[in-house]
């Protein structure tokens, strides 16, 4: 039984100038698929992440969500479809409090969601999601004063109030020490199984490798591996992308 | 009637006044374009310069742009003071973009009111040896009083381009300008570069007003009108490339002086403006762009 | 204090003061009147784009003058009841801030307040040289001598403005406390995290763009009956401009009721320095509290109010 693709997006393509970030990538994720998509400082990983979230528009290729052609749609709609991103350097707002933050995506997300909850207020549905990362005491906190994980976890909370089909988790654990790692990996993990397609980014291999079941790598803007996890990590290419000749 | 001598001399002079606008707006571009601060204070800086040039010249007969030479350390220091203090002030806060604004357009308000409170709604003008005579080629007559300007404007400019492209100190500034996380991660101090890029940007419109009040003669509220040319010469000419602002000045000149010619002065100050909301509309990165 | 609902307030204050004017003989309180309640408009309509959406617009003189100047044009045409000319230049001005927004709020705020100062620069150009209108000579409006329901014409104007001001912080409470205002609140704290948060943010803010420049058009309209002799540097005065950012800022941009205290305050200021100083000195004013009050108290008079009551209900340890 073949499940149609969830994600889609064909001969991605983006230059800066003379630079070219995205050289004709091709990447699928299924529904409910773990994926990890990692690669140098520079390979386009960034890039790539925005052209799928609609942040800017790749110069061509075709990108396809739930059976839809959304290359042209902006950003927010593509949010409201169901594809969220988090953001490499966490980007709260600043004004607003923990749960208020989490109300914004709530509102402008999550409510076009079809199935969404409309009985229960923005309020109480934050709170939820925040007991689910484990900021539920910070509701009242200014996000302009947590720590850098709570950072990183608000990050991933506001992700989850827009109700995502898929969720492309940008490099959220990147210096984050060992224990606080693995909290993050169960918290993916537990969304995961609510049925949320997840695409991880990181740099931290112990991380992609136990939580990918399928690993994408990119060098130079290029795919060169898409493959399980354990066949990647073997594969010569990406060996040598990663440690030099 | 429109003959071809009107336009030709419509054209040289509109070349000349773009020299010398390059000069007025090459201290937006250090300061919006390099360093990302909107300076809407920076034509009100230009007509202080041209007061002060009124004053030494009409109580110690001193040339005004030998005078806006000599003034402009002190243009130097003033700059770098508002830097500092607008970078304690503004920098580092979230909404820093907007309070800055806001400042600078406070400070221009309180620099002309200040002008106005000083010296009166009246028009001031210098006395120059050069001032009135012209100086004639065949079918066109060039007013030596808009000479002068544009040939130190040219210098003005292209010193400034050669300082930035190969002096240490200048190119420092363009690679705060690019990228100044890196740089101070190289323990730069990427403050002090910045103080000193503002300091000559502030500077440069002490010169300019020398220039200004030469060509024309100068009352308090005329900043407002160099408002629009500055920034609309700054974005067409690509934000912090020097010589996209030498183009985009040049074409600006000519355009407003034709325009001038053909339509009427009372035209001309539209057309910077004009050409500012086109410009934004159409093509934001400017001619010189990235 | 608490039992009702906050809009209870100003109609309950407005009310109050048409009672007030109805009371008042000096003629000269009228007028002065008027010109603070211009301002309440102007300020809250500033505030809608500038203060909730962090958009910066330095052009305020060219919808007012858009509303002014339509009502000259509709005057010449053949006199309109002053609630239509108000309309008209409420929505030609909406329209014109909607095609601003379309041409520049894809770029960054930077661009939208320069090309506003631009606008306000063209749009004088042209009123200068449409001769229609009067050219740079400018034109006179004949005010009517009375009007029923009113002691006279100048209180009849008194009450439009007056409603105008109600109207106005009416309508930007509504938006700050909907959802299009949460939505303003996200853009103006961060643009890109609300765009992937589900914020249509292009529409929202050239629907704040539409609401503020209407609301400024509609200040403008009564204008030319007011003064009588409207030309191009009255109508564009910068004074409209500085007045626009200074006010919000110095009340608050974050609350309905900024730009009221705002408005007021710095209105009397510059009413009681150009009767008794002069008036560039009152201009120098409004410069000077800008500057500080954007250096010290960015908050403006509501954000030190709340300062002064969070430290009032500190505890210990929390």
């Amino acid at each position: 039984m073949t499940m149609q693709n969830l994600l889609e997006a064909n001969s991605i393509r983006k230059s800066f100038g003379g630079f070219v970030a995205l050289d004709a990538v091709d990447i699928a994720v299924r529904p409910g698929e773990r994926v990890g998509l990692i690669g140098p400082n520079g390979s386009g990983k960034s890039t790539l992440v925005n052209c799928l979230s609609g942040a800017i528009s790749s110069d061509t290729g075709t990108i396809s969500f739930d059976g839809r052609a959304i290359e042209r749609l902006p950003a927010y709609r593509r949010t409201r479809l169901g594809i969220v991103r988090t953001f490499q350097i966490p980007l709260p707002f600043m004004s607003m409090t923990v749960v208020e933050n989490l109300t914004i995506p709530l509102r402008f997300a999550g409510r076009h969601h079809p199935g969404a909850l409309t009985v229960v207020s923005d309020i109480e549905q934050a709170l939820l999601i925040l007991e689910d990362v484990g900021l539920r005491d910070k509701a009242s906190e200014s996000s302009a004063r947590l720590t850098q994980v709570e950072m990183r976890k608000l990050e991933l909370a506001r992700a989850v109030a827009a109700r995502p089909k898929l969720l492309i988790a940008d490099e959220t654990m990147a210096g984050l020490s060992h224990a606080e790692v693995d909290e993050i990996i169960l918290l993916l993990l537990k969304l995961n199984d609510q049925g949320i397609a997840i695409i991880m980014i990181e740099h931290i291999m112990r991380a992609v490798i136990a939580f990918s079941q399928r690993a994408i790598v990119l060098v130079a803007g290029r795919k060169i591996a898409d493959d399980a996890p354990d066949v990647v990590m073997n594969n010569a290419e990406v060996v040598r992308a990663y440690l030099g000749e | 009637m429109v003959t071809f001598n009107l336009l030709l001399n419509a054209v040289v002079t509109g070349i000349l006044l773009g020299g010398f606008y390059a000069a007025v707006t090459i201290g937006i571009t250090i300061a919006f374009g390099m360093l990302d601060i909107v300076n809407i204070a920076h034509p009100a800086f230009i007509i202080m310069g041209s007061f002060i040039a009124y004053i030494v010249n009409r109580t110690f007969g001193v040339d005004p742009i030998l005078t806006v030479i000599v003034a402009s350390p002190l243009f130097f220091l003033l700059g770098v003071a508002i830097f500092s203090f607008y970078h304690a002030a503004f920098e580092g806060s979230g909404k820093g973009s907007l309070r800055g604004l806001a400042f600078f357009f406070g400070m221009l308000f309180v620099i002309e009111v200040t002008l106005l409170l000083a010296f009166g709604v009246d028009y001031r003008l210098v006395q120059t040896s050069y001032i009135g005579p012209n100086v004639g080629f065949e079918h066109v007559d060039l007013p030596l009083r808009m000479v002068i300007p544009f040939v130190g404007s040219i210098a003005l400019v292209s010193g400034l381009h050669i300082f930035f492209g190969h002096t240490f100190v200048g190119r420092a500034i363009m690679a705060v300008a690019q990228d100044e996380f890196a740089l101070s991660l190289m323990a730069v101090d990427t403050v002090a570069i910045r103080q000193l890029a503002f300091g000559i940007a502030i500077a440069t419109a002490a010169i300019a007003g020398g220039f200004l009040i030469v060509i024309q003669p100068v009352d308090p509220s005329l900043g407002r009108e160099y408002i629009g040319r500055v920034f609309a010469i700054c974005v067409l000419g690509g934000m912090g490339s020097i010589p996209g602002t030498v183009i985009a000045a040049f074409i600006l000149g000519v355009v407003e002086t034709i325009t001038s010619t053909l339509v009427g002065p009372s035209w001309a100050p539209a057309v910077s403006f004009a050409t500012l909301l086109l410009t934004l509309a159409v093509r934001p990165s400017g001619i010189m762009g990235r | 204090m608490r039992r009702f609902p906050s809009w209870v307030w100003p109609i309950a204050v407005a009310v109050f003061t048409l009672a007030v004017s109805r009371l008042v003989e000096n003629e000269y309180y009228m007028f002065a009147g008027y010109v603070v309640l211009q301002y309440i408009v102007l300020a809250s309509a500033w505030n809608i784009l500038g203060g909730y959406a962090g958009y910066v617009n330095f052009g305020s003189a060219a919808f007012f003058a858009i509303g002014a100047y339509g009502t000259v044009v509709l005057d010449k045409l053949g006199e309109p009841p002053l609630v239509v000319a108000i309309l008209f230049g409420g929505i030609v001005a909406s329209l014109v801030g909607l095609v601003t927004a379309y041409l520049t709020l894809r770029l960054r705020g930077v661009f939208f307040a320069i090309a506003t100062l631009a606008l306000a620069i063209v749009l004088q150009t042209l009123v200068m040289n449409w001769e229609f209108v009067g050219g740079p000579l400018g034109v006179y409006t004949t005010r009517p001598d009375s009007i029923t329901g009113f002691p006279g014409y100048v209180n009849y104007l008194f009450v439009v403005m007056l409603v105008l001001a109600l109207i106005s912080v009416l309508v930007a409470r509504a938006i700050e406390l909907s959802f299009v205002g949460r939505g303003l609140a996200a853009i103006r704290d961060n643009e890109l995290a609300a765009e992937c948060c589900g914020v249509p943010t292009f529409r929202l803010k050239v629907l704040a763009a539409m609401l503020s420049g209407g609301l400024m058009g509609m200040a403008g309209a009564p204008f030319p009956y007011y003064i009588t002799y409207l030309d191009p540097n009255s109508a564009f005065s910068i004074a409209y401009g500085i007045n626009s950012i200074a006010m919000p800022l110095v009340g608050g941009m974050s609350h309905w009721i900024g730009p009221v205290i705002g408005a007021v305050l710095l209105a009397v200021v510059q009413q009681v320095a150009t009767v008794t100083i002069s008036s560039e000195l009152n201009l120098m004013i409004v410069g000077v509290l800008l500057i500080s009050f954007i250096t010290l108290a960015p908050n403006g008079v509501v954000g030190l109010f709340e300062r002064y009551r969070q430290q009032r209900h500190w505890r210990p340890g929390k």
